[in-house]
């Protein structure tokens, strides 16, 4: 992991000092709300329905044991002993007061976190490949780039002012388990024809009103010249993007507008006139952060553990955690533990303090001190010894952290909706809980296999609605609550956004039509497809069938 | 005479204004320094520029400086109007300016300035500033000192935090 050395911690300092600073000048009556409002937007603090909400930044997900403990330590002493995981890997805090804020920032920056831009028009907190590190598959550690360009716009001077926020997601592997399609610029790492790193870019996806995926613009940009590529690419969009309309200020309007390849040549012409030099990572700097992502600690290991297939043979319930929640690690006899924050009948992301310490001391006893957070919305134990699962195990159990739902239909994103969120035209959590319960038998959810259900309340888009297997967009219908279903997303390699599957359904039918749908799959399902293989197949006629053939129950 | 604040070796203080800013309509004054539009500029800049006195230029949000590329080694201000503080793109202008043309002289922020974006403004480039909210030089140079590093190379000159690594 990336250790902060003095200058990475003055930074943080620096920062905590000058929001108290912005802070007291409010409370002081000095400035108004509405000249406060940027200064606080630029650390994270929303002004929600009920109090304000504090968006703390995990960078690319990844945690040390000391960074969660503080998350729970903060959510315990200054909220209501919860926090909510986002799908930017960020945790949310609902109920922070104003003259409390000041101080938590100065507590994160103990250990190094903070809420730097996780809000305003700027280049937000990055995500990565929660596998970082650990997938077989890898070219590269995705996270040594992410912190590169974690420095690199922390305090941007020219882009502190774009048109509107700005995402980047980075996957070190030909597999994409970051969704680099769906943000504003999405990088995987390759090799090229010579061998030698290179980046895939790809610029204006994203989702909300206009979804798009993200096309292409650079096939092949050598991995040294990220930084000035990337400048070009944001200093286009700072003078070209629009400024007009909120709604079209996204680059994802400036690239559909302008054409993939128009957009490309104008950021290569860019590009060309930039002293790269002076704006690209020195090789040194590169070395030095590359080095902390060194994995170390690995033990030389049989690829089997007779110790784990014993264990898992004598209990069910370990052997059905094992099959969904384990992923195979590079390194043999290690694998990836999926920790679940999807316990049906709960808020899907949120945990509590008390689960947070606990995964802290997992990361700190089983898996080399690290933890991460996924934009599934769920945590992850990336280093765990296949001898140590049993002990992981029996401990997430006991905390309500072993559902065995990862990938399947109870393992739904959800955005915090109208419970909380003063933007959301419906409530998520409700339909999330309702459609979790559904489905709260493992085995039941098993045979379902593959599903990815994922909700927003509004049409902003952050439970990525779009690109669910099945999507729940929530919509205002004078005043009630209805859902939009969309079929046939997907936000992977083969990336896809829904199709609407009919007329809004009222909040107590969404859950049953979700049953619907899944009895559809199962009747049309050849072997060995997933719901998502069989929709490509069938398109939306019979699961139009099954949720509306009786016409009276869209009343 | 109205003030400004100005910026030089790292010191802020009050300064005034020498140049005037005229409507592409009004009267050219018989000397002393004038600030006129972008498009006032292409249209009349030789005849100023013959005329001896020091000319500035002023350049909306959505005006392109490379317009004046040829022009700048004569130009003694270039003033950047910040439509609204959120309009982020006189920042890109200002880099531009500094970096690319290598503009030696006056960059000025006018318009929605105010105190808050003054490292921003003095990392990009701009030397003299117009607040929009009554602050004052003092405030102006601790803010622009807030930081003790910063990450990135800019128009300042700063060394990046990686160029302080290999010193310390």
């Amino acid at each position: 992991m990336y250790l902060y050395d003095d200058i990475d911690r003055a930074m943080l300092e620096d920062r905590a000092a000058e929001f108290r600073a912005q802070s007291q000048r409010r409370l002081a009556g000095e400035i108004t709300e509405e000249q406060f409002k940027p200064l606080r937007l630029m650390n994270g603090l929303y002004l929600q329905l009920h109090a304000y909400m504090l968006r703390i930044a995990i960078p690319y997900g990844t945690l040390d044991p000391a960074q969660l403990r503080k998350l729970a330590h903060v959510a315990r002493t200054y909220d209501r002993g919860y926090g909510h995981f986002t799908t930017r890997t960020n945790l949310q805090l609902h109920w922070i007061k104003l003259r409390d804020a000041p101080t938590i920032l100065e507590e994160l920056a103990e250990v190094g976190l903070h809420a730097i831009q996780t809000s305003g028009n700027c280049i937000r907190n990055l995500t990565a490949d929660p596998h970082a590190g650990a997938a077989a598959d890898e070219v590269d550690d995705p996270r040594i780039w992410a912190e590169v360009i974690r420095q690199w716009s922390t305090f941007h001077p020219e882009f502190s002012f774009l048109p509107r926020k700005f995402k980047i997601a980075v996957t070190g592997a030909p597999t994409d388990r970051a969704a680099i399609r769906i943000y504003d610029v999405g990088l995987r790492l390759k090799r090229d024809a010579d061998g030698a790193l290179a980046f895939e870019v790809r610029v204006g996806g994203g989702l909300g009103r206009l979804p798009h995926l993200g096309p292409v613009v650079n096939p092949d940009l050598p991995a040294r010249h990220l930084l000035s590529y990337l400048q070009a690419i944001l200093r286009v969009y700072n003078r070209h993007g629009r400024r007009d309309n909120i709604h079209k200020a996204r680059i994802k309007v400036l690239v559909a507008s302008l054409g993939a390849e128009e957009f490309a040549r104008q950021v290569e012409e860019e590009w060309n006139k930039t002293d790269k030099a002076a704006v690209d990572i020195p090789d040194t700097e590169l070395a030095r952060i590359r080095g902390m992502f060194q994995p170390g600690g690995f033990e030389t290991r049989p690829a089997r553990s007779a110790a784990f297939e014993a264990a898992r043979a004598a209990d069910p319930r370990l052997a059905r955690f094992a099959r969904r929640n384990l992923t195979a690690h590079k390194i043999p006899g290690y694998a990836l533990v999926a920790v679940s924050l999807k316990e049906p009948g709960e808020t899907p992301g949120d945990a509590t303090s008390e689960q947070m310490e606990l995964v802290a001391d997992l990361a700190e006893r089983y898996s080399l001190n690290e933890a991460r957070v996924t934009y599934e919305q769920n945590l992850l134990l990336p280093h765990v010894k296949l001898d140590d699962i049993p002990a992981v195990f029996a401990a997430l159990d006991g905390a309500g952290l072993a559902t065995p739902n990862i990938g399947l239909v109870s393992d739904i994103i959800a955005c915090p909706g109208l419970d909380y969120c003063a933007l959301a035209n419906t409530r998520s959590i409700n339909i999330a809980q309702a459609i979790a319960r559904r489905f709260e038998d493992p085995a039941t959810a098993e045979r379902v296999g593959e599903l990815k259900i994922k909700i927003s309340g509004c049409i902003n888009a952050c439970g990525h609605h779009h690109v669910g297997h099945i999507g729940i967009l929530g919509v205002d219908k004078k005043g009630e609550e209805f859902y939009q279903l969309t079929l046939g997303g997907a936000d992977g390699d083969d990336a896809a956004l829904g199709q609407v599957l009919g007329p809004a359904l009222p909040s107590e039918r969404v859950s049953g039509a979700v049953d619907q749908i899944v009895e559809a799959y199962l009747a049309e399902r050849h072997d060995g497809e997933r719901f998502i293989d069989t929709f490509r197949r069938t398109g939306l006629t019979p699961f139009k069938e099954a949720v509306y053939a009786d016409a009276d129950q869209t009343r | 005479m109205p003030t400004l604040i100005k910026r030089a070796d790292g010191r802020f203080f009050a300064a005034e204004d020498v140049f005037v800013r005229l409507a592409d309509e009004e009267a050219m004054p018989p000397a002393g320094g004038v600030i006129v539009s972008l498009s006032r500029f292409h249209a009349e800049g030789e005849r100023l520029l013959a005329d001896g006195r020091p000319v500035g230029v002023a350049v909306a949000p959505s005006e392109e400086v490379e317009s004046l590329a040829y022009d700048l080694p004569r130009i003694a201000l270039v003033v950047l109007e910040f439509a609204k503080f959120r309009d982020g793109r006189p920042y890109s202008s200002a880099r531009i300016l500094r970096e690319r043309f290598g503009y030696a002289g006056e960059i000025r922020a006018v318009g929605d300035v105010l105190l808050e974006q003054a490292a921003f403004m003095v990392r990009c480039g701009f030397d003299t500033f117009v607040p929009a909210d009554g602050t004052g030089a003092q405030a102006w140079e601790s803010a622009a000192h807030r930081y003790r590093y910063v990450y990135q190379s800019a128009a300042d000159g700063r060394p990046p935090a990686y160029a302080e690594r290999v010193l310390a």
